[in-house]
């Protein structure tokens, strides 16, 4: 499989970060984000989840691609993201503690690989279908997976998001609640969709800086040390 | 969000990629995110020929509004093709 790697050069141990693109593809912005993650002490890396149908090709034609296929399987997501993760664990720098991050739809699939995986946080960037189906299409809810959700998860939401709504993070609260799983969520007043994504209009400056915040908190506490 | 909804249609044609002109099979249509135009979601058109790789794709992306004016000017056209002409 292709994947963009960022190491940090701390000799010293350090937990590393998958990091699940969203659906526009294994982007720029992306590979930014990958490097943000380095250059604040972690190795971080991002699998191509398009690479296995359209190898070689540019990220939009890519992504096209999938989208006429109708995206990534989950079982196929699962055993990616479980790569990407043996193969931080394996680098010579790691303290063997890993997280996961997604954006968009790559939220859902962070919350569906802590679920499948044995992973040490979780970080979900405004996922849909996390807690409901999308009728006629392949983006199934997993809260039948939720009980098996393997570490603590962070949710990061806009208040002005419809997929996933409020109503739709209640929803999820109220069943980690039920589980007895370790969760925070911070929903964000003025945001929306995607405002993290530097690129696009739904970028939210402040709440990106806010939330990357939460985001250096919670993998500060998780990461950090030897598992 | 992204909303997976995508249609998919058996084309013939052809169309002009980023390198040369190749024959079209297939086009997809949905309302997601773009990649280069200005905004959260857009009309998505994707005139593509799987069997040649990903690259083999011409890549529209709309605002809705333009969408249909698009959608209804195509009609319109096919519409005023003097009788006889048409090829299917």
């Amino acid at each position: 499989m292709e994947a963009y790697l960022a190491r940090t050069e701390s000799e010293e141990k350090v937990g590393g970060v998958v990091v699940i693109h969203h659906f526009p593809g294994y982007d720029e912005a992306t590979k930014e984000i990958v490097r943000k993650f380095a250059a604040n002490g972690y190795n971080a890396i991002c699998v191509n989840l398009y690479w296995r149908e359209s190898p070689g090709a540019s990220s939009d034609d890519a992504a096209a691609a999938a989208r006429a296929s109708g995206g990534v399987a989950d079982d196929q997501l699962v055993g990616d993201v479980g790569a990407a993760a043996a193969y931080l664990r394996a680098l010579s720098n790691s303290n063997q503690l890993v997280g996961v991050i997604g954006y968009c739809s790559g939220g859902r699939q962070s919350v569906l690989a802590a679920c499948s995986l044995d992973l040490d946080a979780a970080v979900d960037c405004y996922g849909a279908f996390v807690v409901e189906s999308r009728p006629e299409s392949t983006m199934t809810s997993i809260v039948d997976l939720l009980p098996k959700l393997s570490c603590p998860l962070l949710g990061l939401f806009g208040l002005e998001d419809q997929y996933p709504s409020p109503e739709q993070t209640e929803t999820l609260r109220k069943l980690l609640t039920q589980h007895g799983k370790e969760f925070t969520f911070h929903e964000y007043e003025g945001a929306g969709h995607a405002f993290f994504a530097v690129d696009r209009p739904s970028y939210r400056p402040e709440v990106a800086t806010e939330a990357w915040g939460e985001i250096w908190k919670f993998y500060g506490e998780h990461l950090a040390g030897k598992k | 969000m992204c909303t997976y909804d995508t249609e998919r249609i058996a084309i013939t044609g052809s169309a002009k990629g980023a390198d040369s002109w190749f024959r079209a099979t297939d086009a997809t249509i949905s309302y997601d995110h773009p990649v280069h135009y200005g905004a959260g979601h857009a009309l998505l058109v994707d005139v593509i020929n799987p069997s040649l790789g990903a690259s083999s794709r011409v890549g529209l992306e709309l605002n809705a509004d333009s969408a249909r004016e698009l959608a209804l000017a195509i009609l319109r056209s096919l519409d005023s093709v003097p009788a006889g002409l048409l090829e299917s």
